[in-house]
């Protein structure tokens, strides 16, 4: 007996469909509140969920049916879910809170219910065509259409496919590959006209028809003939002509299934209308969601969007308030193997013929023997659209630029050579996922391979992106493998990766961007990193080690001297002042200006090797000497006997300063680059940044101190100092920009600092500066330093103002709010 | 009856932060403390590369490792999906402010766990000449 109070006051939840919206948006609930619900699901097809956009791999031989089930029925048993598949859902009580089905034997169910999710997707629209009801005419939308196109395959020679779409495409080459001759009936000029430009549009055919299929376009269905037997046998055309047709297919589109929630009288508009958080507007016990659902008027048809509604609906049917969705950017690419392509936004530019397109200006790179063509769509300075045909790997590069809006002024000339052109490549450039083995490495930064990913994909039936991410490491470092591993996911699980919400939240713990966060330090002025936690609503008590570290640097770096470091919210190096190694000890790296040591300073490095048995040492890449393997209990004493300052090795911080020697003493230095060297370090050491940053003053344009890869890299002319911004010898070299060029060394002080300063004050935390400038645009930091002198010399002072009395954390450890309890273990004597 | 080893007072452990306690024998105990002045211990070593868990950003009831980035449960000692591993639990009490250790495990549990070796000791001594 269930003893439990109030154990039958579960409320009930009910399902009316059982598609990949609504049990994905199940699957949320069960992890937010597994226990809040009965739930019951009511599917029209006798089948657990599987994964529809798979169902044309099934129908063209690459998959197997049992292979795209999502969840099998044990899944719906485990989590204590009523499935009632089969039942297709004829009547809502609205009054009665009361749901009514049928199967296709006749028997009925009813089933109370306290909430409501309407999940009944669409239906395909059937042309109104004389002989629409014969035997071997069928739309295609699920399992058993797609058995019915099998079987006919099996039997029948002539197919004809009535929507030369997305879809009619993918049904024309799975009914091919069954051994069927294939007619695609197309009422416009070119293939995929929604997606695709004429030149796409062609060239696609082209290819198709290499294949063997066979196009009527520009063509307008009169009529379908049958034979005695009552079987469709003739396509007719409005112009008298005909093709022979055993099996004819529907595929010109789809309609949301709104029949029910009409008779229900709940307010359908292109879809039932849900406000942001899916809750239909009539009543509030009813949501709806996936393609069965209008949000702002749009009813949407791809994976990842109806992902993101059933994210935002468990939230609200677990009865955690948060969290809205606020519609989704699509892109479309074809799942028909072999035939890469892409496109997003408005593609078709100048040619659309609208007058708002009119000053749409087009890059074009075509190349028909190649196989490849590529438009990209400009507007001013921005990226509106993108048209990819044979070569697809930047697709998802071209679609973030298009989402984020930002200028590509300062790119255009290398944006069509795709994003392993910007910089040089770390890795080399794979381009074509399928033409990959199972044993060729996708991701060099985790060592991942094309098959760890397939495999992580099917078994652990992963989506998206930062699924794959999560799961497998895969692109979780660098990011120049995301394309191939976005192409991975297309052919294993057909997921549309690519439609992710504009804005990125900073972390799990909040929905607000790194800038919605910035914006609200300054201007509220917060001090704490409890107190933004309260002030913007953080959902964890206190945060996590992401946002932590994030939100305090944008603390201190906005609010010097007033707001309050928090230690243990800084990473273990920036709480220790050392660089914490494998095996838990330490390194240390003391500060030499500018690469230049002296013979006592070299003693005093020695004797402390000697006294705490330190195991290696090491001159390190920025001219400076490592100590590696120092006990953490040693490193206070460290510091003091070697008695240098601290080098900031460890920290989101000024590191290094590489020099050449100079004019000094080099026969071909044209500037004294030490000193310079010098003289930027010491204005600058202390100062913490969103990521590290490193300088580099060469004396001569010999550049011996690889300046064009620093934050900042400084080379002496004859006439003065060339500065070079952005550069990075890191995962992905990039060479730097050239900045300015300056005459006097105060100049180049006063530059760099400003630079500094407005890069720590509008940089998110762990960007560099190559991605700042990447994000906010060259243009936009030239205007601010270069063009705007009273705001750059503002920008110095506060600088300087903010590193004015700044601790060194080795030698003034209170003020610097070390805490040198850690320093030392506690002991149980 | 469960011999107990005083360690520390609660505020000997940083608000959302953690001491290490040496042992004779086998790694550190880390003893954690989160925001509501609850305190944790788990041996001070990260199921995936034997990091320091002591060292790594406390938050809620867990613990980021600092190599890693791998999330361990103060609670129970387990890695947060998808990552699987399980740090040794360590059986803490307090009273009156003080933290108590068992002292039995203190002496005996975990203590075959070892840290991975860095350095010149880490290379292979053989050479091919």
């Amino acid at each position: 007996m269930d003893m439990r109070v109030n154990a039958k006051e579960k409320m009930k939840l009910v399902m009316v469909g059982n598609g990949m919206a609504g049990v994905r948006a199940i699957e949320e609930l069960l992890k937010l509140a597994p226990d809040l619900y009965d739930i019951t699901v009511f599917g029209a097809e006798p089948h657990p969920n599987y994964n529809r956009i798979l169902l044309s791999p099934v129908l063209a031989g690459e998959q197997t049916l049992e292979e795209i089930v999502l969840n099998d029925w044990a899944w719906y048993e485990g989590n204590g879910i009523t499935l009632h598949a089969g039942f297709k859902v004829t009547q809502v009580d609205r009054v009665k809170r009361m749901v009514t089905a049928q199967n296709n034997a006749g028997e009925t169910l009813t089933t109370p219910y306290d909430r409501l999710v309407m999940a009944t997707g669409s239906n395909p629209f059937i042309l109104p065509l004389p002989g629409k009801d014969l035997q071997g005419v069928l739309a295609y939308r699920d399992i058993a259409d797609t058995q019915a196109m099998i079987d006919a395959a099996a039997q029948y020679k002539h197919a004809v496919v009535i929507g030369g779409g997305l879809l009619g495409l993918e049904a024309a080459n799975g009914l091919m590959k069954r051994g069927m001759q294939v007619t695609v009936v197309h009422v416009s000029d070119w293939l995929m006209e929604r997606q695709l430009d004429k030149v796409a549009g062609q060239m696609l055919q082209a290819s198709l028809e290499a294949r063997g299929m066979q196009f009527r376009m520009s063509a307008q269905t009169a009529a379908l003939l049958g034979d005695d037997t009552g079987r469709v046998n003739k396509v007719v055309f409005k112009d008298g002509t005909h093709v022979r047709a055993d099996l004819v297919v529907m595929a010109v589109g789809i309609r949301p299934n709104t029949a029910l929630a009409e008779s229900m009288g709940l307010h359908v508009n292109r879809g039932i209308v849900v406000s942001d958080t899916l809750q239909t507007v009539t009543d509030p016990r009813i949501w709806a969601v996936g393609e069965c659902a209008a949000h702002r008027g749009i009813a949407y048809g791809l994976v990842a969007p109806l992902f993101e509604q059933g994210k935002v609906l468990a939230n609200h049917l677990a009865e955690f308030g948060i969290g809205r969705y606020l519609g989704s950017q699509t892109s479309t690419k074809l799942k028909v193997t072999g035939i890469d392509l892409f496109s997003a936004g408005d593609f078709m530019g100048k040619a659309s013929g609208r007058p708002e397109d009119a000053e749409c200006e087009e890059i074009v790179m075509s190349d028909p023997a190649g196989g490849i063509y590529k438009k990209l769509v400009l507007k001013g300075d921005q990226l509106v659209g993108a048209c990819l045909y044979g070569d697809t790997v930047d697709g998802s590069w071209y679609f973030k630029l298009l989402r984020d809006g930002r200028s590509v002024a300062d790119i255009r000339d290398k944006l069509m050579f795709g994003e392993s052109n910007i910089g040089d490549v770390g890795h080399q450039g794979q381009s074509k996922a399928a033409a990959m083995a199972d044993t060729d490495e996708v991701c060099g930064c985790n060592g991942v391979t094309k098959g760890a990913i397939c495999k992580a994909i099917k078994d652990k039936g992963l989506f998206t992106l930062d699924e794959v991410r999560k799961q497998t490491k895969a692109s979780a470092s660098c990011g120049s493998c995301t394309g191939l591993v976005e192409q991975i996911l297309m052919f294993t699980a057909g997921g549309d990766y690519s439609a992710t919400p504009k804005l990125k939240p900073m972390c799990g713990c909040t929905e607000h961007g790194h800038q919605a966060v910035r914006d609200a330090i300054r201007e509220h002025k917060l001090l704490t990193v409890g107190g933004v936690f309260k002030f913007m609503n953080w959902r964890t008590p206190n945060g996590c080690a992401s946002c932590r570290p994030a939100v305090n640097y944008y603390l201190i770096s906005t609010w010097p001297k007033e707001a309050q470091d928090d230690p243990q919210s800084r990473f273990i190096n920036e709480r220790s002042h050392a660089n914490i190694q494998k095996d838990g000890t330490y390194s240390v790296i003391p500060r030499m200006w500018a690469g230049e040591t002296t013979a006592a300073e070299l003693r005093r490095i020695a004797d402390v090797v000697d006294k705490y048995q330190i195991p290696t040492v090491k001159v390190t890449g920025g001219q400076r000497i490592d100590l590696l393997g120092v006990k953490k209990e040693d490193l206070v004493d460290v510091w003091k006997d070697i008695g240098m300052p601290c080098g900031h090795a460890y920290a989101k911080a000024l590191r290094t300063v590489k020099t050449c020697v100079g004019s000094e003493w080099c026969r071909m230095g044209t500037q004294d680059s030490t000193q310079m060297g010098k003289d930027l370090e010491k204005a600058m050491w202390r100062m913490y940044a969103p990521h590290k940053v490193k300088f580099a003053v060469s004396g001569c344009p010999r550049n011996c101190a690889e300046a064009g890869i620093k934050d900042v890299g400084i080379i002496g002319v004859d006439s003065g100092w060339e500065m070079y911004v952005g550069g990075n010898g890191g995962i992905k070299t990039e060479v730097a920009h050239f900045f300015t060029k300056l005459k006097t060394a105060q100049e180049v002080l006063e530059y760099t600092g400003a630079f500094m300063q407005l890069y720590r004050e509008e940089g998110w935390y762990l960007e560099r500066t190559v991605h700042y400038i990447n994000r906010v645009g060259l243009d936009h930091v030239k205007k601010k330093i270069l063009e705007d002198a009273p705001l750059r010399q503002a920008l110095w002072a506060k600088l300087q103002a903010a590193l004015d009395g700044e601790p060194d954390p080795w030698f003034e450890l209170q003020e610097a709010k070390v805490d040198t309890r850690q320093f030392t273990p506690l002991t149980t004597a | 009856m469960t011999a107990w080893k005083a360690i520390c007072r609660v505020e000997d452990i940083p608000v959302l932060g953690s001491r290490r306690v040496a042992r004779d024998h086998g790694l550190d105990v880390a003893v954690f403390r989160n925001d509501a002045d609850e305190v944790f211990a788990l041996l001070d070593r990260c199921p995936h590369k034997g990091g320091p868990l002591s060292q790594g950003i406390v938050f809620g009831t867990r613990v980021a490792c600092p190599l890693h980035n791998w999330t361990i449960g103060l609670c129970d000692g387990q890695a947060q999906a998808p990552d699987e591993g399980c740090t040794p639990r360590f059986e803490v009490k307090v009273e009156a402010g003080v933290v108590f250790l068992n002292a039995e495990e203190l002496v005996g549990h975990a203590t075959e766990l070892t840290r991975p070796m860095a350095g010149p000791v880490s290379r292979k001594t053989e050479r091919t000449s």
